[in-house]
């Protein structure tokens, strides 16, 4: 045995590097606000999906002589609407329609937006110019009033709510995926992974994807709020949801008639469209320190 | 300067061609054919080929759209379906009525916007920076049609101390500035004023936290300035993001008072689009929406070229 066998080699401490996900979760769930922020969307959603097992009444079941009744009328906890329709169970029913189209454009348009902006990112060049100049065009039309034109040339329906709303979202979301790719784009590991022959595709799929999902992420859930608040909006000015369908939008409009009668009773469908926004709008703040992505 | 002037003017051409394209295609992406809005259920196949050549309708698009753009350029946006008045004229007695709003709402946001983020920028992870923060986050997740609703319902219907329909006395007559059309003015300007108030704290508030935390400050105090020096060049450095998100809401609210003018029934081109939209006067609405889409790439060029001239940094950019 030599002398050099017998020296104890220190054993290397064992690094256990806590993931990435693993900081973000641990990050988020000591933001209490951003916490409960989550857990009252998740139970609008879960009341939403559920609705029709909690023993809700008919939504659709009208009375003549039980309309308008104030909240806390015997059998209707939240009263009536204008044609005698449950309210609580309006608002519940309520929130399928008015979250589905909130958030389902969002999605989408972060499919598709990511698309683009990781393809013109990445290829620069006339690519990169003629995607962006066209999302410049859509760019120069106010949100609002892009949805609105939008949905009014195609007519009511959930599905030209859904079409408007996901081509208004595609071009801010393109943007901030075409600048984080193209960041990372100048980054010379893109270029090692080139040079060693990595094809277009590949260099997307491993090395960049990767690095711009995260903040692109993030914006997306921002817009959420947003769409939201449009999305009722347009059922607001009817060319959204069509009647008799709950949706908060739509009955915030039809029971604008009854502010003499019972004002907060009809102020009732707003608020639940103000509640979720503002979860959505804190979630996504948490979401973004948990996350720590800057703007 | 001339320069940059020169280039924002040759990048902001294509801008407008294109969103002029994007309205022209409005009526085309529409189910149907754009006639059946004009013509009477049981027009022949005769009186509805005369009806489309009288419109242009039977030439290729490429051949309507320069057709449409040449005569818009003229200051002609077709007539009415609803009414036969020309578009052009009815779009901006009513784009002149939204943007009284849409001033209004600005003269009542920016201030207090500018003071709140200021003010919680200034003295950042304090109970004032939280509360602010707390009243920007409301004021940007707030569906501005309910708080509408929510101040007519206080205001008008409870109170009773403002009227919640209208821009006048009279229904909608000329605008003065009088007691009686103001009072009119109030509720949708306070309500329209919300979003921008939530918008312009946020970013005045980080820009200031930056700016504090910026190595130039330590240096300044370190000259032996005093604070309020130190602070006229704290401002001065926000002063141009400030101006631009401002310049930005301002077109926001002019696009964005759709809503607002239809809770108010407010006359201006929000009120008129969703008239053209349950008519489904195209032409009305086509022009109504190209009006404000180009006032909006014009208050973006403007907003752009304001902060060039104020922040020597763009130009060499």
């Amino acid at each position: 045995m030599s002398a050099a066998t017998d020296t104890v080699v220190p054993e290397a401490p064992v690094i256990t590097a806590a993931g990435y996900w693993t900081g973000v979760l641990k990050r988020f769930s000591r933001d209490p606000v951003a916490v409960t922020c989550a857990v009252i969307v998740l139970l609008l959603i879960l009341s939403a999906v559920f609705a029709p097992y909690l023993g809700l009444d008919d939504p659709y079941k009208a009375s003549m002589i039980k309309r308008l009744k104030p909240i806390g009328y015997p059998g209707f906890p939240l009263g009536t609407d204008e044609q005698g329709r449950d309210m609580l169970s309006r608002l519940i029913y309520g929130g399928r329609l008015t979250l589905f189209v909130g958030l389902v454009p969002v999605v989408l348009a972060f499919f598709i937006g990511s698309a683009f902006g990781l393809v013109a990112g990445y290829a620069g060049g006339r690519i990169n110019a003629l995607i962006m100049r066209t999302v410049d065009v859509f760019f120069a039309f106010p949100s609002v009033l892009l949805a609105i034109a939008i949905s009014s040339a195609l007519g009511a329906g959930i599905v030209n709510s859904l079409v408007s709303l996901t081509i208004v979202f595609i071009p801010p979301i393109a943007r901030v995926a075409e600048s984080a790719t193209a960041s990372v784009r100048a980054l010379d590991y893109i270029d090692a992974a080139r040079a060693s022959g990595g094809g277009a595709l590949t260099i997307i799929r491993v090395h960049i994807i990767g690095n711009v999902l995260g903040p692109i992420f993030v914006y997306a859930t921002s817009l959420t709020s947003v769409c939201m608040i449009l999305a009722a909006g347009l059922s607001f000015l009817g060319i959204g949801v069509r009647p008799p369908e709950p949706e908060w939008g739509l009955m915030l409009n039809t029971l604008r008639t009854a502010i003499y009668v019972n004002p907060w009773v009809a102020a009732l469908p707003g608020l639940m469209i103000f509640i979720t926004s503002l979860c959505l709008n804190l979630l996504s703040d948490g979401l973004r320190s948990a996350m720590n992505v800057k703007d | 300067m001339f320069t940059y002037l020169v280039r924002r003017l040759i990048y902001v051409l294509p801008v407008a061609i294109g969103v002029s394209i994007i309205c022209f295609l409005l009526v085309h992406i529409a189910p149907g054919d754009p006639l059946t809005a004009i013509m009477p259920v049981d027009a022949t196949a005769e009186e509805q080929a005369a009806m489309r050549s009288a419109y242009g309708l039977d030439k290729p698009l490429p051949v309507q759209y320069a057709i449409w753009i040449g005569k818009a350029a003229m200051g002609d946006l077709g007539k009415s379906i609803a009414t036969g008045r020309p578009v052009a004229d009815e779009v901006f007695a009513a784009v002149r009525n939204s943007l009284l709003l849409a001033f209004s709402a600005s003269v009542i946001a920016f201030p207090i916007g500018l003071f709140l983020g200021f003010l919680a920028g200034y003295f950042r992870d304090t109970i004032f920076d939280r509360l602010v923060t707390a009243i920007a986050i409301t004021g940007v997740s707030v569906p501005n049609y309910w708080l509408g609703i929510v101040l007519v319902i206080i205001f008008s219907v409870q109170l009773g101390w403002l009227p919640s329909m209208g821009a006048g006395p009279g229904g909608s007559g000329e605008w003065t500035w009088d007691y009686a059309h103001v009072r009119h003015l109030i509720l949708p300007a306070v309500t329209l004023a919300v979003v921008p108030i939530g918008i312009v704290a946020r970013t005045v508030r980080a820009l200031v936290g930056d700016i504090f935390s910026m190595d130039f400050v330590q240096a300044l105090y370190a000259k032996g300035l005093r604070h309020s020096d130190v602070l006229r060049h704290v401002v001065r450095n926000a002063a141009p993001t400030a101006l631009s998100v401002m310049g930005l809401q301002l077109g926001y609210l002019l696009g964005g008072s759709i809503l607002i003018e239809t809770v108010f029934n407010w006359p201006g081109s929000g009120f008129l689009l969703s008239n053209a939209i349950f008519q489904r006067d195209l032409p009305l609405l086509q022009g109504t929406i190209l009006i404000l889409s180009l006032f909006f790439v014009g208050m973006n060029l403007i907003v752009d070229v304001a902060q060039a001239a104020i922040d020597p940094r763009i130009k060499r950019s």
